[in-house]
């Protein structure tokens, strides 16, 4: 029974190359794209090209944009089949990360809302 | 038929023909894989106590305390400089993979020691900078933003100086053992562990400098 074994597609380690597959270009195209995105952010700070309060949420999508860019091309997480295992842990990892900042600002803030006022509180 | 111990998971049905390992189906995974797994699993985790720090510097970065604000104190152009060393060590570092699996040592060493030169300035220029700020006053004790702000940063400085060490003992094993199947396995997880920390360093420019000198 073990010769159906032989066309079975195997699981992808992260940031493992397939055999044959190490590409010098993958991570030049990486690195091109990342320098684009880190340029864009640092010149969207203090330029005026960009109506003021929209540049905190362009700041964001350039982050979330390169940080895909790092783990598509620098850890060669992709959506194929042979990598559903990275990708489920990596959407867990994600998860927690928006429940633990999202939850924390979201508590704090309220917290914040209801203190008394500083002015209020007698300070001897 | 007779003597065989029947196996469920490779008992005639269909599925389990086009089912890829790792899927319940197929048995074990080659230890390459199941070892790097486990190395992401770890990153996953570290970067879950990377999310509690940025969550403290989110509320306390408001609270200055009278002190100096983020937008008196960070040098961006510095900080671009970091980004870059940081960026180009995680090029440097995906290259020396790829020269890792071909199995040439001396090329292995090359860029390595360029990964090595590039985290090693990234280090040297966050302690000028964190050194800095404590000689203009804005020492970690001076208010609850900069206690926040010393222990993010510290953080992953402290994450790329283990790196370095780590790095620095691969290029040892390199050279002492070769490249055998549990050194190519170590070298898979320095590169991840690598391009994690450079993943990290993103959130932290776009969080702490450039969120920061808007005010």
């Amino acid at each position: 029974m073990s010769e159906q074994k032989g066309d079975r597609q195997l699981d992808h380690a992260p940031g493992g190359h397939k055999e044959g597959a190490a590409r010098l270009s993958t991570y030049l195209a990486g690195l091109g794209l990342a320098l684009l995105l880190t340029v864009a952010s640092f010149a969207l700070v203090g330029s005026g090209a960009v109506w003021a309060p929209a540049i905190p949420i362009l700041l964001a999508v350039l982050a979330v944009a390169q940080m895909g860019v790092h783990l598509v091309f620098f850890l060669h997480i992709t959506s194929g089949p042979e990598n559903t295992n990275n990708t489920l842990a990596l959407a867990f990892g994600v998860m927690i990360v928006v429940l633990t900042v999202g939850g924390t600002l979201w508590i704090m803030a309220h917290l914040d809302h209801n203190m008394m006022p500083m002015a209020a509180v007698a300070v001897p | 038929m007779s003597g065989e111990i029947a196996d469920p998971r490779h008992e005639g049905s269909e599925g389990a023909r086009s089912d890829p390992p790792g899927h319940g189906e197929g048995g074990p995974a080659p230890k390459q894989v199941t070892v790097a797994f486990g190395f992401w699993i770890f990153l996953l985790s570290d970067i879950i106590m990377f999310s509690g720090l940025f969550a403290a510097y989110a509320v306390l970065a408001p609270n200055t305390a009278g002190g100096p604000e983020g937008s008196e104190l960070f040098e961006l152009r510095l900080v671009f400089v970091e980004t870059l060393c940081l960026l180009f060590s995680s090029f440097t570092c995906g290259v020396m993979s790829i020269m890792a699996v071909r199995q040439r040592s001396g090329a292995t060493y090359l860029w390595g020691a360029l990964t090595a030169l590039l985290g090693l300035s990234f280090l040297a220029i966050e302690l000028y900078e964190l050194t800095h700020l404590v000689r203009e006053g804005a020492a970690p004790t001076r208010s609850a933003f900069l206690s926040a702000l010393f222990t993010l940063v510290g953080a992953h400085g402290l994450h790329v100086a283990a790196g370095l060490v780590w790095l620095t003992v691969m290029i040892g094993q390199v050279a002492t053992l070769g490249f055998t199947d549990a050194v190519e396995r170590r070298l898979l997880c320095f590169g991840l562990y690598w391009h994690a920390l450079d993943i990290i360093w993103v959130a932290l420019f776009t969080v702490v400098y450039l969120y920061g000198v808007m005010g």
